[in-house]
């Protein structure tokens, strides 16, 4: 290859780094990326307009399944929205209950974001270990909500599952390994030669850049902005809670991992602080099932960053409106311009280290002709025959295909 | 800096036994949290169907088979788990319990008639 000459390359939907479709196409001179094309919206599952289809009960189990990951935080932006709306007073044990398992998520967040970044440097034992100890707050969340996943805990005016005694000292020992082996890791990252050689001066955003572009949690925390939605605009018993913002000055990808290893440290601080000080009382107050009619923005700080929740409600038991802004759809833009200049290789890490979850971020995109004005709206039926023609002319034929789906539908 | 920082580590763990479980020989109990699969006290059901309003999957059907007598089908291939509809229930008919293995090799056996224990699937 000539050196002057520049090549696209695409990488995904499929991407080799992230189980996740998202389409990057990269522009290349020799091994230097020149520039960046993101491209979402491979698995946009209409979550936004299926919750207008439902009641806000119902809505708060489809919210939590925006993401697997973070999945309370984006319940719980929900439930606060709602709650705001409605104006209902959650019980402080309910409060407490809400920030004791979001910080336990942010702790299998941020221990399953290490052990990514360590696959992507070629760095698997630290993946093995993260992992291992990953399952220990995996262990303490099944404990307290029943499920690894998906916990459940929140509904309309409270959370739904109770904290014993028995479960806090088990919570407590817990947090007692976990703290141990963060210390170590701390120590790996700041010592370990191999990881500060290839995480230092890879992904570099400066300060301005981060404001600029909107980036937000670990990875603007990393370039010295010191926002946190728990600090600036507390939610849930943030307020009552004693804690630090980290922050970092490297500006890289290895600032964002010392960030987030200090903040895990930071989040076994709030846990026991609200086994503490967890006061008595009723866990959750009775919601009406017709929400009254109002608006509400509602903030959260999900592992991954400003989590961003607008509900609308026209006073009847379904919302007319909810939209989701996830912390990656912030920090996309960031990516674009860490890349920028930099080598191919780096690529993967780069991504990751914004921890990116897309599948989260894919709400509607509206497809605008060149004229920028005019809109078409499309039915399935339509849609699928666009797709068919689409494919026909690239070589494709889904026709005789299309054909056997009709006919298998048809049965149903 | 220090090259080799996990070296201790890594020597250490060649002598400890596996994190894993040998599942299925060997199983671990589920929390008592854990919310699996229903059971319905048929005789508490007054058949006012709040649970199957408020299913977010759609999975719970009551249907009327007598005078006051009501049976509850659940879809668990719908069913996600959430337990909404326990927690709806005003009478307390229905429980969710600790049963987990639930995979049907015939999607057909997934919708089941709940019954008073978990374990039969009928």
């Amino acid at each position: 290859m000539h050196h002057s000459s520049k090549f696209k390359i695409p990488m995904g939907p499929q991407h080799p780094a992230l189980k996740e479709p998202e389409s990057f196409s990269i522009a290349l001179k020799g091994e230097k990326i020149m520039g960046v094309d993101i491209r979402l919206g491979y698995n946009h599952r209409g979550i936004e307009k299926a919750c207008e289809e439902r009641t806000f009960v119902q809505d708060v189990y489809l919210i939590e399944r925006v993401c697997g990951i973070c999945s309370h935080s984006h319940s719980t932006a929900f439930v606060q929205g709602v709650e705001e709306i409605a104006g209902l007073i959650v019980p402080p044990r309910a409060q407490y209950i809400r920030t004791l398992i979001g910080e336990l998520e942010r702790v299998h967040s941020h221990l399953l974001w290490l052990g990514v970044a360590g696959h992507e440097i070629g760095f698997d034992t630290l993946l093995m270990y993260t992992w291992r100890d990953r399952e220990i707050v995996m262990d303490i969340l099944a404990l307290l909500s029943g499920n690894r996943v998906n916990y459940g805990m929140n509904m309309i005016g409270g959370v739904r599952r109770n904290v014993t005694e028995e479960q806090a000292q088990d919570i407590l020992k817990g947090v007692k390994t976990l703290e141990e082996r963060t210390k170590y890791y701390i120590e790996v990252a700041t010592q370990e030669t191999t990881i500060i050689k290839r995480l230092s001066g890879v992904g570099v955003l400066k300060k301005d850049d981060a404001l600029r572009l909107g980036a937000v949690g670990p990875t603007a925390r990393a370039s010295g902005v010191e926002y946190d939605v728990r600090r600036n605009d507390p939610y849930a018993a943030y307020a009552e809670l004693d804690f630090n913002v980290i922050t970092d000055t490297n500006s890289d990808v290895y600032g964002r991992t010392i960030v987030r290893v200090k903040e895990l440290l930071e989040s076994y601080k709030m846990i026991r602080q609200c086994l503490k000080n967890l006061p008595n009382g009723p866990i959750a107050v009775k919601a009406p099932r017709k929400i009254p009619a109002g608006e509400a923005i509602s903030r959260y700080e999900a592992p991954r960053g400003e989590d961003v929740h607008y509900i609308k409600s026209n006073g009847g038991e379904k919302p007319e409106r909810v939209k989701v802004r996830a912390p990656t759809l912030a920090n996309i833009q960031a990516v674009k311009h860490m890349l920028k200049d930099r080598y191919l290789a780096d690529m993967p890490i780069v991504v990751a280290a914004i921890d990116p979850c897309f599948s989260c971020t894919d709400r509607l995109v509206s497809v605008k002709g060149n004229a920028g004005k005019s809109k078409k709206i499309l039915t399935w039926e339509a849609l699928r025959n666009y797709s068919v023609e689409w494919h026909q002319v690239h070589g494709i034929d889904f026709t005789e295909l299309s054909y056997k789906f009709r006919t298998k539908m048809e049965r149903f | 800096m220090r090259p080799g920082k996990m070296l201790r580590e890594v020597l250490k763990h060649l002598f400890k036994k596996p994190a894993t479980n040998m599942y299925p020989a060997e199983k671990l109990d589920m929390p008592k949290t854990y919310r699996g699969k229903l059971i319905f006290h048929a005789d508490k059901c007054i058949g006012c169907k709040l649970c199957v309003r408020d299913c977010p999957s759609g999975a719970i059907t009551i249907n009327k088979i007598g005078e006051k007598q009501f049976e509850a089908v659940l879809d668990l291939g719908k069913c996600i788990y959430c337990a909404q509809c326990v927690d709806s229930c005003l009478k307390k008919a229905l429980e969710a319990t600790n049963d987990v293995e639930l995979a049907q090799l015939d999607s057909k056996k997934l919708k089941v008639v709940l019954g008073e224990k978990s374990g039969s699937s009928s």
